[in-house]
């Protein structure tokens, strides 16, 4: 039996019945696109968290107070309490560190800014020189404070595009005076736009100051919130991270049996960990359109089912002018993987629209899974064989005699 | 015995229904000569329908030898049976058994569908052929619940004869049709059995069973008669009606 003509046969018989196969193909359409939309969906959300912290610097290391210290009467203190990290800890990094390229002490301050008749919430981030350096920022115009600055707690900024658009709608802000709550600070230069980082918050809005200024003339502490550093390279932080770790261990005094009083993390990590919750995400979505998938597939079966029972006197007669079993079982298989085939071509082009929409419409980069497009197809040809091999096996095995006579 | 089509030897097909057995046929023999049109009769349960199954090569007998066109099918695979069905046999059955919105050509195109050997183009001019044959060279691509019971017959006659069988098995061919249009059909049988096609009509009505030219008849699995009758022409049979506006 030639191949071609059963698939002919198929087709005609499919084509007979239009509606109920366009119906049939439905579930395995909306299966197949929502596994094709989950998929590509889950990658560009994947795609745009990388892109978003590897904008941050993938050698970023970030020295944290610890949380839940043992603090006296074993009470556990948050973070915000611990004020185990201090100047001397950055300098002694920078001091004895073969692996850090560059260090900068953090502490943050928030506050009203003012400028005249504008005014805004901001954020005033305390750091060495290096934090341009480190946290990827580049001076669109003026200048980088200086060492200088930081010895004399120097009252000069460099502020965000969010800031400089709102502050100076109309004038450039070289040189003018912002207030930041009491304390007035020059600004000295603007930093070029980054967007928004990996959660979504604004790295535009910030005033970034001395450290020391913001340290004693706003915040009137010695402990610092945070240390910022860079590993020489990416294959070295791991060693910079450990090089740090002992480092301020040393110069905390603690002995072997004391846990850190800090915690010592790097970008690849927090890569790590936002990326698990998207996988887990995705892996949940794509499961669920699977199972969907699968309930598809067993419409198919049913509808086959239906079919069969339908055409049993068709079947007779095939059987009558000439068609072996075989035959009739390659019919009804060919009938359902032409209907899961297409199913699953209409299914894919529709999942792809539809993840393409909505990458464009929450601002990701638009990924597609080539590997999901081919195991969708792969996979509905596979639920058309498997789903309809038992009714095609009933038909096949009608006797034609009791077929031809059957009302 | 050269041109025997169909040769039968003390066929017998045994039915076992729960502990009983009931004998369909017991002991069947005649022969088919190429060019006959020969009418199978019986009441119900004389066993004609089992005869019709073998003969169609749907079953196969108990006992006995079975020849069509010189090959014994006692002992042939299904897969086998099939390739005779397909090559040798042609079925007009009594209700048609159309394909539902299928036209006419395509359904007469099936049987070749089923032949391997048979190219596309080839199909498409032999089932237009037939068509023409049976008078529907008007009807080609209508759908069956676009045309009469007696057109719907035809074209079930053509797919008969589209793969050019050694013999046309009917059963109860006219049982479907009125007076007038199964007159119309036994004249396109006469008219085909002139043209050289050898026709095996299974039907339990004296009337229709007058227009062949010979009578096998069967009782309670046995041939009871067989003999050769004068033809009555069923184009004059028809020509005969009164016309047809008369009711």
């Amino acid at each position: 039996m030639n191949i071609l003509n059963l698939v002919k046969i198929a087709y005609q018989a499919l084509l007979r019945n239009t509606t109920r196969a366009l119906l049939t193909m439905l579930g395995i359409i909306i299966g197949i696109s929502s596994v094709i939309a989950m998929v590509n969906l889950g990658q560009s959300s994947q795609q745009s968290i990388s892109d978003n912290i590897s904008s941050m610097g993938t050698n970023l290391i970030m020295v944290m107070r610890a949380r839940n210290v043992k603090g006296g009467g074993g009470v556990n203190t948050g973070a915000s309490n611990v004020q185990s990290l201090t100047v001397d800890d950055v300098e002694a990094v920078r001091k004895y560190a073969k692996y850090v390229s560059a260090i900068s002490p953090s502490v943050t301050a928030s506050g009203q800014l003012v400028k005249g008749a504008n005014n805004m919430p901001g954020t005033m981030q305390g750091g060495s020189p290096e934090f341009l350096e480190i946290k990827k920022y580049e001076l669109e115009s003026g200048v980088n404070f200086r060492d200088e600055d930081v010895r004399t707690y120097a009252k000069v900024c460099l502020i965000g595009q969010t800031v400089v658009s709102t502050l100076f709608p109309n004038e450039e802000p070289i040189g003018k005076e912002i207030r930041f709550g009491k304390i007035p600070l020059k600004v000295i230069g603007t930093l070029k736009s980054k967007g928004q980082d990996g959660r979504g918050q604004d790295q535009d809005d910030i005033v970034i100051a001395p450290y020391s200024t913001v340290q004693k003339r706003i915040l009137a502490q010695n402990h610092l919130q945070m240390i910022y550093a860079s590993a020489s390279s990416e294959d070295v932080a791991d060693l910079a991270t450990q090089e740090i770790e002992r480092i301020i261990r040393r110069q905390h005094g603690l002995s072997d049996d004391q846990s850190n009083d800090f915690d010592v993390r790097t970008q690849a990590e927090m890569l790590e960990m936002m990326s698990s919750v998207t996988e887990t995400m995705t892996a949940l979505l794509t499961a669920t359109a699977i199972i969907s998938l699968i309930v598809g597939g067993i419409g198919i079966m049913n509808i086959m089912y239906v079919t069969v029972t339908e055409r049993i006197k068709e079947i007779g007669l095939r059987m009558a002018i000439g068609a072996k079993s075989r035959d009739v079982l390659w019919q009804f298989l060919i009938e359902s993987a032409i209907l899961s085939l297409v199913g699953g071509i209409i299914g894919i082009i529709l999942g792809l629209v539809l993840s393409y929409f909505i990458a464009m419409f929450t601002n990701m980069p638009y990924v597609v899974s080539v590997g999901a497009v081919i195991a969708s197809f792969v996979v509905s040809a596979f639920i058309g064989i498997f789903f309809g091999w038992l009714p095609a096996r009933k038909a096949a095995k009608l006797d034609p005699i009791t077929a031809l006579r059957y009302e | 015995m050269a041109d025997s089509i169909i040769q039968i030897r003390d066929l017998k097909r045994n039915f076992q229904v729960g502990s009983e057995v009931v004998r369909a046929l017991r002991g069947v023999t005649f022969d088919i000569e190429k060019g006959q049109f020969v009418a199978i009769m019986g009441t119900s349960g004389s066993g004609k329908s089992t005869m019709l199954n073998i003969l169609g090569c749907l079953d196969q007998p108990s006992n006995g030898e079975y020849l069509i066109d010189g090959i014994s099918v006692s002992k042939l695979s299904k897969d086998e049976l099939s390739e005779i069905r397909n090559k040798k046999i042609g079925f007009v059955f009594q209700s048609y058994n159309l394909l539902p919105r299928t036209t006419a050509v395509e359904q007469v195109e099936l049987p070749l569908l089923y032949n391997s050997k048979i190219g596309a183009k080839e199909r498409r001019e032999r089932a237009e052929e037939a068509l023409r044959m049976v008078g529907l060279e008007s009807r080609m691509y209508h759908l069956p619940n676009q045309m009469s019971g007696g057109q719907q017959q035809r074209v079930a006659i053509a797919r008969a004869i589209v793969n050019d069988p050694v013999i046309i098995l009917a059963d109860e061919a006219t049982g479907n049709l009125d007076t007038r249009t199964s007159y119309e059909i036994m004249a396109l049988f006469q008219k085909l059995n002139e043209a050289g096609k050898t026709i095996a009509f299974v039907t339990h009505e004296p009337d229709i069973a007058c227009f062949t030219s010979r009578v096998v008849m069967l009782r309670d699995g046995h041939v009871t008669k067989d003999e050769m009758v004068e033809t009555k022409s069923a184009q004059a049979a028809l020509d005969a009606l009164p016309a047809s506006d008369d009711y």
